[in-house]
């Protein structure tokens, strides 16, 4: 029957996410079942700690204010306007609101039944999904477990696609596929096989493939004596064969393996077996498809003889990255495997540099990385962060020594320069006489940065706390963190200067229309994504693992490893690592885009999903603050 | 008795509006009763000559606009106007179900129930609905009529007495958007959205309640 009133409706909701996610069917069915209602200006929708409605909301037009009390203080916690979704806390559980909703403008509110909605969560995984990373990072009691279950039983469901990355990839087979006609003989065969070193051979007629012979056939047919090898391949050839078309991916081509039992695909023009033969798949083509780019520019790298080869390989790499985004591989694995080509870089470039000196190094030394890529999250070229150490040395020798260090730093940083990591410009590089010391020298310097925590001091220990080690000696290098770890044991008090510096930069509340709804009431609209969301959820990691004791230095692995010692606070890390994610992400496609660093985001540029995706991540980062603030008693420390 | 009586010559569905109407306990407490946004579109504006096209309702209950609680219907035509074609884009022979006009009324008149008519210029489409009613010797509508035009006059601080506000006026003044304008579902929508705006507005000078938002509609009671 038609209906005027949800056709409308359909069209408005189809523009919005997770709306424009489901099927027409389906939507439709939502949208029949609407409750439209109006609200005046400051009206209340709902009040904190009221039972919840049977209907979550989307603003159809006005802005409605979501705040909080705590302790008779009211906090307002966002504005949404239109197409943002809201009251979705009884989608996840039957609880009251944790806060209240009150018309900012004369507002008309589509409500969306939450019953219907419970269906198309479980039909609809991308719909989880969406309300996984808008609302999942967006918990207001992080700290319980009751929130698991659910709705967030559904991150198994992103987890899984982690892993399966490379399903999507096309699969590469062998386009010179051999084969033979059907009166040769299976000693031929053999011969042939033997000598192009092959494990099957494919008999066509005119081109088109009849009948496939692999190793196991010799072994079952003829070294039984059932077919003499003077026989003709037709008498033992298995047919027909199993094909495929030209553009097949690893996960297709599994299925099909799988499903006719067989180890190799005939891959034809159009894909039926009546076509001309262009290629065979094998099972050990897949397994070589796996993780097959990366580790052929790692070994590009290996046998490159100078910078600008190196240069180029990383230009690939970026290629590399472009495509993983692309494809939605997951962001940890893609940092992973850049981070490899940044380490293997950085080790080929130290060695062409020794051997350029013609002397090898007179000490052993560590090659350190810094910030960025001492945490492997480095995904676009940025400035490069390094510093060196090397063993003590007797005051006799230290000049002589260091000199050669230099010279080292020197050229290698010349050698990132080329391949294009920018030279740093606050001079944080191995090149600097002041980062290029023994390791007595190192513990000196960390003691005093410990010990004595002014600011400028503290945003040194930041970017060189992160250290990891990229070529030398691991002893240097262990020696180097423990001495970092029990001189903080020493003075905990300089967690407190760092948690307060941590707190320096709170993320903004949301967005309205085209700007940033900041906590003070000030409205931009541009978005330093860096130092408001990545660089605060870096930070609180840090300061937690040095609390800790735990020694790594990537973010997502710090959470990780957070999740583990602190099972109580396992819900605020979980919501701290899928929010660096998104937020890595992000920032690498914004820079991709614009080739630049990713720092800034135009909000103008930004459709309302990515809006909606951004502003999840900003509940986590105060969430994580907040920890922080209460742990290491951050009030207490005088403002610096 | 009597009652009985006419119970018996009434069609079923006739005697059953009566007796939900006369019943309804909802009519006391303003958040229990249904409300239904109507707009009919016609061939014309003769009640004797002219004919119903199509009905659009929506239903409004303690604020809110149910849309799984809607109508529209397309009634099939003997009397057909060129000229208002072009208004409500309905033709004679267009794509929409078309029922007879026997079977709309029946329909509308049991998706009615004991709800009160909200309409702008009620009058009108009350009056063609009456008439279709009639053709089926039963009639006229028992239930409770509202009407925009008039709930707008008791809220402006203005003398309107002698103006007739169109559905287009009153968006404007009540911030409404227009959409699918000249479709019945379409302006019993509006309709619906200014009746909630002007609830709201209502309440803040006078208590809410039926017989008062009744009591705007001098001319309907006459």
């Amino acid at each position: 029957m038609k209906n005027t009133i949800s056709e409308r409706i359909f069209d408005f909701l189809k523009n919005y996410p997770p709306f424009n996610l489901i099927s027409n069917e389906t939507l439709m069915e939502v949208s029949q079942n609407v409750e439209i209602q109006y609200f005046e200006k400051d009206q209340i929708i709902f009040s904190q700690n009221d039972n919840p409605h049977e209907h979550f909301y989307i603003i159809y037009q006005g802005s409605v204010r979501l705040y909080r009390f705590v302790e008779n203080e009211k906090l307002m916690l966002d504005i949404c306007d239109e197409g943002d979704l809201f009251g979705l806390r009884p989608l996840i559980m039957n609880e009251n609101y944790v806060m209240g909703a009150s018309a900012n403008e004369e507002t008309i509110l589509y409500g969306i039944p939450i019953a219907l909605f419970h269906d198309i969560i479980l039909n609809y995984p991308k719909v989880s999904q969406f309300l996984i990373a808008s609302f999942a990072t967006n918990t207001r009691e992080p700290f319980s477990e009751k929130h698991k279950g659910k709705l967030f039983a559904n991150v198994s469901a992103i987890q899984k696609i982690e892993h399966g990355f490379s399903e999507i990839q096309s699969a590469n087979y062998n386009k010179n596929p051999i084969s033979c006609s059907p009166d040769t003989t299976v000693q031929t065969a053999c011969i042939i096989m033997t000598k192009n070193i092959i494990n099957s051979i494919i008999i066509t007629e005119n081109d088109i493939p009849i009948g496939i012979i692999t190793d196991k056939d010799i072994k079952t047919k003829i070294g039984t004596g059932l077919y003499k090898i003077t026989h003709k391949v037709s008498e033992i050839m298995t047919s027909p064969v199993v094909t495929f078309h030209q553009n097949i991916s690893v996960a297709e081509a599994q299925i099909k393996l799988l499903k006719h039992k067989v180890s190799h695909l005939c891959i034809t023009k159009d894909g039926t077996n009546k076509t001309e033969l262009v290629g065979i798949l094998t099972q050990q083509d897949l397994i070589l498809t796996q993780g097959n780019s990366p580790s052929l520019l790692i070994k590009e790298i290996k046998n490159a003889k100078d910078a600008e080869t190196l240069k180029h390989i990383r230009t690939k790499a970026t290629e590399l990255t472009k495509g993983y985004l692309e494809q939605e591989i997951p962001i940890y694995f893609v940092t992973k495997v850049i981070s490899e080509i940044n380490t293997a870089i950085t080790k080929k470039a130290i060695r062409l540099s020794v051997s350029e000196i013609g002397k090898e190094p007179p000490a052993k030394f560590s090659w350190l990385a810094l910030g960025s890529q001492g945490r492997k999250e480095q995904l676009l070229m940025t400035d490069q962060d390094n510093a060196l150490v090397f063993e003590n040395i007797a005051p006799a020798e230290y000049n002589r020594v260091k000199n050669y260090f230099l010279e080292l730093a020197e050229k290698v940083t010349e050698k990132l320069h080329i391949v294009g990591f920018e030279y740093c410009p606050a001079n944080i590089m191995a090149s600097n006489p002041k980062w290029c010391i023994s390791l007595e020298e190192w513990e000196q310097q960390f003691e005093e940065w410990i010990t004595d925590p002014i600011p400028e001091k503290i945003l040194l220990s930041i970017i060189f706390f992160d250290f990891e080690l990229i070529y030398g000696d691991e002893l240097l290098n262990n020696k180097m963190a423990e001495s970092v770890f029990k001189t903080i044991e020493k003075n905990l008090i300089f967690l407190s200067f760092l948690g307060k510096v941590t707190l320096d930069n709170p993320p903004p509340l949301g967005f309205f229309k085209q700007f940033l709804v900041e906590d003070n009431g000030e409205n931009k609209d541009s978005f330093d994504i860096k130092s408001r969301a990545i660089r605060p959820l870096v930070d609180a990691a840090r300061i937690l693992s040095l609390h800790h004791n735990i020694r790594v230095n990537n973010t997502i692995a710090r959470y990780e490893k957070l999740m583990e010692v602190e099972p109580q606070n396992s819900d605020l890390f979980e919501s701290c690592a899928n929010a660096f994610k998104i937020l890595l992400q992000f920032r690498t496609s914004q820079g991709l885009a614009n080739n630049d660093n990713g720092k800034f985001v135009d909000i103008n540029s930004l459709n309302k999903a990515d809006r909606l995706k951004l502003k999840s991540c900003f509940k986590p980062i105060k969430n994580v603050q907040e920890a922080i603030k209460l742990r290491f008693k951050t009030s207490q420390i005088p403002q610096i | 008795m009597i009652r009985f009586f006419k119970k018996k010559r009434y069609p079923e569905f006739w005697s059953t509006h009566i007796e939900k109407v006369q019943n309804s306990q909802k009519y006391a407490n303003f958040e229990d009763i249904r409300f239904v946004a109507l707009d009919t579109e016609t061939t014309g504006f003769d009640y004797e000559n002219d004919r119903i096209l199509c009905i659009g309702a929506v239903a409004i209950k303690n604020n809110k606009i149910l849309v799984s609680d809607s109508f529209e219907i397309y009634i099939k035509q003997a009397i057909f106007n060129k000229e208002t074609v072009k208004i409500h884009g309905i033709r004679k022979d267009g794509n929409e179900i078309k029922l007879s006009e026997e079977e709309a009324i029946i329909k509308f008149i049991d998706y009615l129930d004991d709800a009160v008519i909200v309409a702008h210029h009620t009058a009108f489409d009350v009056t063609m609905i009456n008439q279709a009613l009639n053709r089926l010797n039963v009639g006229p509508l028992e239930s409770k009529l509202l009407d925009t035009n008039y709930i707008h006059k008791k809220i402006a601080k203005t003398d309107t007495y002698k103006k007739i506000f169109s559905l287009e006026e009153l968006c404007e003044i009540y911030n409404v958007k227009m959409h699918d304008r000249h479709t019945a579902l379409g302006d019993a929508l509006i309709t619906a959205y200014l009746f909630l705006k002007q609830t709201a507005k209502y309440k803040k000078n006078n208590p809410l309640n039926l017989f008062d938002l009744i009591n705007t509609n001098y001319h309907l009671l006459k």
